[in-house]
């Protein structure tokens, strides 16, 4: 019944539509006028409309800052993190009063060249001046942000070459959840592949490995000790999936048939990040962040990151991979 | 008898397997807005979804009855639509359907040919771009559903229907479909290429040409550089898939079971693709551009700022969009050096992008702006270029994609700086032409209710996406309800979901419009709006080879607009010189005085 109400209204607004831009025309006619021809007036309304757009659209910006930009991550949990947030704002310092000036001049140049009969546009066809000015202002400005930028992120993707002073953890995933495994008191991980995994042996760790007797696999959650530099492999076993934990501003993707790696060290244990984002119940995430399947949006683990003497307290709880 | 038989056979060959390129252009047009129409339905269920999680649409029953029996959409049919939609909107609209339509009606017009070097070819381009796009309908109705990987199908995902059931019967239609695509896009770019190098009139030297045919020859460059490495990988997804061979898969563990494929790498089907991916972007923007460089021109009655400098730039971005592909892919393990260079390669085509920019605004600038619906579309397009432009320093700079690689962030950049410019590309080019493509004229209340309405809600829609990116939020997300990080998410699903059912309800004013005034609009005029280039100098009537008698010369360059004489009059006493008037002895030309 709805779709048939649906689609005769449908029906009547088309005809409707059809008639009036039909009498327009004539309308237009009889006046000796041509429909589609822009007449000053309507330009001159256009133009007003654009440059009420732009006022609305920085309303628009302006609002939505105050309203959502607070929801952003809170600040960032690992040392590279910070560095990361402070390049992040270095180029919207650049990229902001760009994308207002920019529009603004756009929109405010549709308001005040709107045609006018009285008027004769400026024939200007080029100016190597001009036209230099703008390739190499913005070339020193990138120049300035990919240094920058390129400082950042070899210091963030130089491995942990410290084998004793780090931790080590391997992050498999898999349909759909995350397994981590620590590398024990060796500070080795043991060899794996895909044809070992059997019950509990959920990634496939090589038992005939020395290295690997005293590996922990472990789910669900898994602890970092704050302030210590973590040094993560990952694996993947089907998908590709990403390893991302955006608190601490790191994400690596995980390639089926190699390992890939990221490390960063955490600064504020869970505990105090309650406090900083007031919210008792705040807790790490390590999501997936690529398309791996269905359940693509639920694979998740948690990660609590603590003092050294609680971490060694947790670790040594939790099992062997031979236990 | 015979006589029927005979109106039977024109029939045929004038609107089905016609030759001609203005009829092969809106076959192209027109194939390419039903595609976009269905892409668009697709992402306002999908963002019923987002918007209001788990509950049910009538909408959603209505449309996908038979799969979602209580209107609730599954998490692999959300996947399913994502994946579809993206295509649809990449390849199908904008690629085809922007492509084959301009460079089809505008190349042979412009250039002054009287059709394209190989019109048979043409025709094939067409007919293989409509049959992959029935194919890539049918997709949504075989067993498991449509390819639900993602627009980029990387393996395994895309390569084992284990993974999910998208990747079954419908994957394999997906590649039937884009590598018969790719053969209508090769057959296409070809054409043009051959075209505009060989077909000009009388002195249409490359330097008089339009900056459209610039952007439409380079595009068609760029297609036939990348297009074929993406059949490539298509292909050997082809034999991973059906034949057990082992390009992009190895230790793989899935459903309880170990498979035997081992030695290859999805990291190489990463690096196939997006060779094709990146430059892809700019098969899609640069003739968006081309065309609105030819409208600002037209519409502010002043020659485009800077016209070589734009062909430069033009080169300059196909070029660079050949490095770049890399900053996909920072962080699939790639050597951090490598990372740097495609950090490097990428800024800098922030460079020529800003050229553009700021020759955009230098032309609107002592402009007479003329506000046709195609003028309107056109400065939204600077608004968008700039808009989602400035967002690509941060994704670019591979230290700062590291925290919103894959999230909204990104979903929010890309579709303001690619989908949304060209788009509006797109629509200024159809507003503009369509007195050349159905001899009619469109209505301009209509098409200024609906710039405004697109304008307002595409922002609606996309610039809150980068809010839920800093949030961090993961794009490809059934939903964002599993996470209590994300709860206060939900104002801004709602928002950008509302804004976009009212985009998509905006978009049936412009049909509306196209529809009727392409059988009942107001008779157009030759040249209604005045432009100095050639497609203006030939007859209203369509009829194969454009011009009567001769094909006419060229003796300007095309942007001779407002042009006055040492006492401020206008050289030919109107504020356009066309092409085809021979220059006056103190006449300089190519814009010098
Ligand atoms: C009002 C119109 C549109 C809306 C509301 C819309 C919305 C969306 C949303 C929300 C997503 C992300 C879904 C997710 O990650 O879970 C998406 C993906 C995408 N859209 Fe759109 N979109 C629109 C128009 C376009 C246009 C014009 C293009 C053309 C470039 C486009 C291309 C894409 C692509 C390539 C993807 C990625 C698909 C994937 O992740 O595989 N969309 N769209
Ligand atoms: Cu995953
Ligand atoms: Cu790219």
């Amino acid at each position: 019944m709805m779709t048939i109400i649906v689609v005769v209204a449908v029906i009547l607004v088309v005809i409707a539509g059809s008639q009036l831009l039909k009498i327009a025309e004539l309308r237009a006619l009889s006046k000796g006028e041509l429909i589609y021809e822009v007449s000053e007036k309507e330009g001159k309304q256009s133009g007003l409309l654009m440059l009420g757009f732009f006022a609305a659209f920085m309303a628009f910006f302006a609002w939505q800052m105050w309203s959502w930009y607070g929801l952003k991550l809170p600040v960032s949990a690992s040392a590279h993190g910070v560095d990361t947030d402070w390049l992040t704002g270095a180029t919207y310092a650049v990229i902001t009063p760009v994308f207002i000036l920019t529009n603004g001049l756009l929109f405010f140049f549709c308001f005040k060249y709107s045609y006018s009969s009285t008027r004769k546009a400026t024939f200007f066809s080029h100016s190597n001046k001009l036209e230099m000015i703008w390739t190499i202002a913005p070339s020193l400005v990138l120049t300035v942000l990919i240094l920058m930028g390129l400082s950042n992120w070899n210091k963030i993707m130089t491995p942990i070459a410290d084998e004793d002073d780090r931790v080590l953890i391997e992050l498999t995933g898999q349909q759909f959840t995350w397994t981590a495994r620590y590398a024990g008191a060796d500070k080795k991980l043991g060899r794996s592949h895909v044809t070992l995994i059997e019950g509990v042996n959920a990634t496939g760790v090589d038992a005939t490995d020395d290295n690997a007797k005293d590996d922990k696999l472990v789910k669900g959650e898994f602890h970092l000790p704050v302030g210590m530099p973590v040094q993560f492999v990952f694996r993947s076993l089907d998908a590709i999936h990403s390893a991302y934990m955006p608190h601490f501003r790191s994400q690596m993707n995980c390639v089926p048939g190699i390992t890939t790696q990221f490390n960063f060290v955490p600064t504020k244990t869970t505990e105090e990040m309650r406090k900083i984002t007031n919210n008792d119940e705040f807790n790490y995430v390590l999501l997936c962040n690529k398309i791996c399947g269905a359940a693509h949006y639920n694979m998740q683990m948690d990660i609590v990151v603590e003092s050294q003497e609680d971490y060694d307290k947790w670790l040594a709880e939790q099992k062997t991979f031979v236990e | 008898m015979s006589t029927h038989h005979h109106h039977a056979k024109d029939f045929l060959f004038t609107y089905i397997f016609s030759t001609d390129h203005k009829m092969i252009s809106k076959q192209f047009l027109v194939t390419g807005f039903l595609m976009g129409f269905i892409g668009l339905i697709m992402s306002t269920l999908f963002r019923l979804q987002l918007g209001w999680p788990g509950e049910s649409f009538e909408m959603i029953e209505l449309l996908m009855g038979s799969w979602q029996e209580d209107g609730v959409m599954a998490p692999d049919k959300y996947l399913s639509l994502v994946t579809m939609h993206g295509t649809i909107m990449v390849f199908f609209l904008l690629t085809a359907g922007l492509s084959g339509t301009f460079s089809n009606l505008l190349i042979p017009l412009q250039i002054g040919a009287r059709d394209m070097a190989s019109g048979f070819l043409n025709m094939l381009s067409y007919w293989f771009f409509f049959i992959s796009s029935v194919v890539m309908l049918c997709s949504l109705f075989v067993e498991g559903g449509a390819a639900s990987a993602g627009w980029t199908i990387y393996p395994p995902l895309s390569a084992l229907p284990q993974a999910i059931p998208g990747s079954g019967a419908g994957m394999t239609l997906w590649l039937v479909s884009m590598s018969i695509f790719i053969v209508s896009s090769l057959l296409g770019s070809l054409n043009y290429i051959v075209t505009i190098l060989n077909m000009r009139t009388k002195g249409m030297s490359m330097t008089r040409l339009p900056l459209t045919i610039w952007a439409f020859l380079l595009t068609a460059i760029l297609g036939v550089l990348s297009f074929p490495v993406l059949l490539s990988a298509a292909l050997l997804l082809v034999f991973d898939r059906s034949f057990g061979t082992s390009f992009y898969l190895s230790d793989i563990y899935i459903g309880g079971q170990v498979l035997e494929h081992s030695g290859g790498s999805p990291i190489l089907f990463e690096h196939l693709f997006w060779f094709l991916g990146h430059p892809e972007v700019y098969i899609v923007l640069l003739p968006a551009l081309g065309i609105t460089s030819e409208i600002i021109s037209t519409m502010t009655r002043k020659p485009i700022f800077g016209y070589r400098a734009m062909i430069g730039s033009m080169m300059a971005i196909g070029f660079l969009s050949f490095i770049v592909w890399g900053h996909h892919m920072f962080l699939t393990g790639m050597n951090p050096f490598l990372g740097s260079v495609f950090t490097f390669t990428t800024l800098l085509i922030a460079i020529p992008s800003a050229v553009k920019v700021f020759n955009y605004l230098t032309t609107l600038w002592k402009g007479n702006i003329v506000f046709t619906p195609a003028t309107m579309f056109s400065v939204g397009l600077v608004s968008t270029f700039i808009s989602g432009g400035v967002t690509g320093l941060i994704l670019g700079n591979s230290a700062l994609d590291i925290n919103v690689h894959d999230t909204y962030f990104v979903v929010g950049h890309f579709h303001i700086v690619m989908g949304l410019s060209a788009i509006f590309g797109m629509f200024a080019g159809v507003y503009h032409w369509f007195p050349k493509l159905f001899g009619r004229m469109m209505n301009n209340k209509l098409g200024n209710i609906h710039f405004w309405i697109t304008i307002c809600c595409a922002y609606g829609v996309f610039f809150p996406m980068h809010f839920l990116g800093f949030a961090g939020v993961p794009r490809r997300y059934y939903t964002n309800s599993e996470f209590p990080m994300f709860d206060n998410m939900i104002d801004i699903n709602v928002f950008i979901s509302v804004c976009a059912i009212l985009a998509m309800i905006g978009q049936l004013v412009f049909f509306f419009n196209f529809v009727y005034s392409a059988f009942r609009g107001p008779k157009a005029p030759m040249n209604p709006w005045k432009g100095n280039t050639l497609e203006w100098t030939s007859p209203v009537e369509h009829f194969h080879g454009n011009w009567y008698g001769e094909i006419p010369a060229v003796y300007r360059w095309p942007y001779d607009y407002s042009k006055v004489n040492a006492n401020g009059e206008y050289v030919y006493g109107e504020d356009f010189i066309p092409q085809t008037t021979p220059l006056g002895d103190d006449e300089k030309d190519g814009g010098e005085h």
